[in-house]
């Protein structure tokens, strides 16, 4: 058959006929329906609309997609319609695009937004989310209380398999990667220092920037990534698919049966793979020093074991606990506030690592500066 | 069925993962036009045999022929020409969540033929309409429930105009009324269309109102019991398991 082709004739008073021939195939050259919209309109004093199909070939949806919009023109300009010349499939397509009434105020309307409008939008979406965080963090409060009293329905197992995964299962990275800063800072400080023959003094720098700081703030940022993302996705998933609220119809509150052992985990982990970090950059920084400065082993363990006290030791592990736990609550309480669909695990994934570190480095700011003031 | 024209024919089909068979020996036809019924009881390989069908899954054995041409010997390139004329609604829809209904409709459009933006959302809006859901072009899926969303994984099924429909348990998890109006909605569609149709269900009602043909799968026997018309399977089929199966439990032993 040929190329589609529309006519529109009127044989008699008030009447238009349509007349449809070829292949109505769609993504092939279509006719639009506008001359016979043109002729509908109510000036033109048409009262009826019937259809000659004889001529037409193969269709499918683009002859219907046509049909429904001269209907629903007609329709809205009062005209009858007289379907019996169409194809019996076509119209019975069409009767059934019809038999739904569209929902009255289904459609979304979309508006463009005042820039005003949207920065005040988006201050109240925020002042929101700190509620929520308060929120959270208020029942997680309570459910310690719970978990330390052992009242707190949990699964031992699950407790256990936490602390494998925010610990032992952490170590390659954490070691790679405190080792490589630890010699970074080595190399730093060796080339400074040695300007004035303080070369020793590189040991003093790796091991207080590790021990005070770095070792903290990198197994943080590691762990944000690693444990506290995997938090917010695991019950982000679990949201989605119910399980968060079979266990609250089962009786048990999902922050002590999620979220507490999650968070005691983590906040169990944190000082020790802190701990650990600062020896391996401490073993870092060595390496580089050892390597590029004319000092002895045993001077360069003295230099470092002279140039850190337990202040500073408790001072960093105290801070990776606060580390700890601000990543724990961003991921689950992200995992929490997860909406109902793949894409939002997704999102909620990425906001939980965002806000984990952001908080971390709040954190640390402030805490740098009170232990300064309190000279720690 | 008069002059019927063989559409999909199963070819000594067995299908197994690993070493765990599922089923064997498989050999049934579908004549165009057809309501085929993949049926039998849980765990008898029938959502597998749906995934053979549709390419997702290889057969371990035999073949799957459309218009007399075998699939799975045949080359990717080919696989791919037969995969555009399938649609497939998933058994909870399936829809792509980032993606609006109409987005999620026009992904194959965009994909396959040559239209503009403003078409494809005309087709989009069309098929929408088709299922019932005009004016819910711009919702994510996650906004409506879960009909609304079966039936907006028909519509996006339907994108294409494809010559055959796959339905897995098309009415799992709808309430009678709804499963009923589904029902009545793929049967309409079809003969509107005349498309072929593959459903795989267990729900008695939905077979006897809309199949014209069926295949029986068997868990214990790991093969085809029985295939044809599920009416007369249920009143003639000289097989105990088919009848009783299509009879809720209560056919009699003796009767034939």
């Amino acid at each position: 058959m040929g190329n589609a082709t529309l006519a529109v004739t009127e044989p008699g008073q008030g009447a238009l006929l349509v007349q449809l021939s070829g292949d109505w195939l769609l993504g092939h050259d279509l006719p639009t329906p506008d001359p016979v919209l043109h002729k509908m309109q109510p000036s033109g004093g048409s009262r009826a609309l019937a259809f000659d199909a004889e001529a037409l070939g193969e269709w499918d949806t683009g002859l219907v997609k046509m049909l429904v919009s001269i209907y629903r023109n007609a329709r809205a300009n009062g005209l009858e319609v007289d379907s019996a010349g169409l194809p019996a499939g076509a119209r019975r397509l069409v009767a059934l695009a019809f038999a739904v009434e569209e929902r009255e105020g289904a459609r979304r309307q979309f508006e463009k937004k005042k820039f005003l409008q949207q920065l005040g939008e988006s201050f109240l979406a925020l002042a929101k989310d700190a509620r929520e965080l308060l929120t959270f963090t208020g029942e997680l409060a309570l459910s310690t209380r719970r978990f330390l009293r052992g009242k707190a329905t949990y699964q031992r197992s699950d407790l256990v398999q936490y602390i494998q995964e925010a610990g032992a299962e952490t170590l390659p990275i954490v070691s790679l990667i405190s080792f490589l800063i630890g010699m970074i800072f080595a190399f730093v400080g060796v080339m400074q220092l040695e300007l004035f023959g303080a070369g020793i003094y590189t040991a003093n720098l790796v091991a207080v920037a590790m021990v005070r700081e770095m070792a903290a703030i990198m197994t943080a940022i590691i762990i944000a990534g690693r444990t506290g993302a995997a938090y917010a996705a695991q019950i982000g998933t679990m949201k989605v698919n119910e399980e968060v609220d079979a266990l609250t119809t089962l009786g048990v509150n999902p922050v002590d049966f999620l979220v507490t052992p999650r968070v005691f985990a983590l906040v169990l982990m944190m000082p020790l793979l802190t701990l650990y970090s600062s020896l391996m950059g401490i073993a870092g920084g060595m390496l580089v020093g050892l390597s590029m400065l004319d000092v002895s082993l045993m001077q360069y363990l003295t230099q470092t074991a002279q140039s850190v006290g337990l202040n500073s030791l408790f001072g960093g592990l105290f801070k990776s606990i606060v580390y700890g736990s601000l990543v724990a609550l961003a991921g689950c309480q992200q995992g929490m506030a997860c909406g109902n669909s793949a894409l939002a695990v997704g999102e909620c994934t990425t906001r939980a690592v965002v806000m984990g570190i952001v908080l971390i480095v709040l954190s640390a700011a402030v805490l740098t500066i009170i232990f300064i003031n309190l000279g720690i | 069925m008069e002059n019927a024209r063989p559409h999909i024919v199963a070819h000594d089909l067995t299908m197994a993962y690993g070493d765990f068979l599922i089923q064997k020996d498989l050999d049934f036809t579908i004549n165009r036009g057809d309501i085929f019924i993949i049926m039998g009881g849980s765990g008898c390989g029938k959502s597998t045999l749906l995934k053979v069908m549709i390419g997702l899954k290889p057969p371990a054995q035999g073949d799957i022929s459309y218009d007399g041409k075998m699939y799975w010997s045949s080359s990717l390139a080919e696989q791919d020409a037969a995969k555009r004329k399938f649609g497939t609604l998933f058994q909870s829809g399936a829809l792509w969540s980032s993606m609006t209904l109409a987005e999620n409709i026009g992904l194959a459009l965009r994909q396959y033929t040559d239209l503009g933006p403003a078409e494809i959302r005309e087709v989009a809006a069309y098929k929408l309409m088709l299922v019932g859901l005009a004016g819910f072009e711009d919702y994510y899926p996650n906004e409506i429930s879960g009909g609304m969303k079966k039936r907006a994984g028909l519509a996006r099924a339907m994108a294409l105009d494809p010559e055959i429909l796959f339905f897995d348990e098309p009415s799992a998890g709808l309430d009678p009324i709804s499963a009923k109006l589904l029902d009545d909605l793929i049967l309409e569609l079809c003969e509107s269309l005349g498309t072929t149709v593959v459903i795989v269900t267990h729900e008695l009602a939905s077979i006897f109102a809309i199949g014209n043909n069926s295949v029986f799968l068997d868990p214990v026997t790991k093969t085809q019991l029985a295939t044809g018309n599920p009416a007369e399977l249920r009143d003639h089929h000289p097989n105990f398991e088919v009848r009783n199966f299509l009879q809720r439990g209560k056919a009699k032993e003796e009767a034939a």
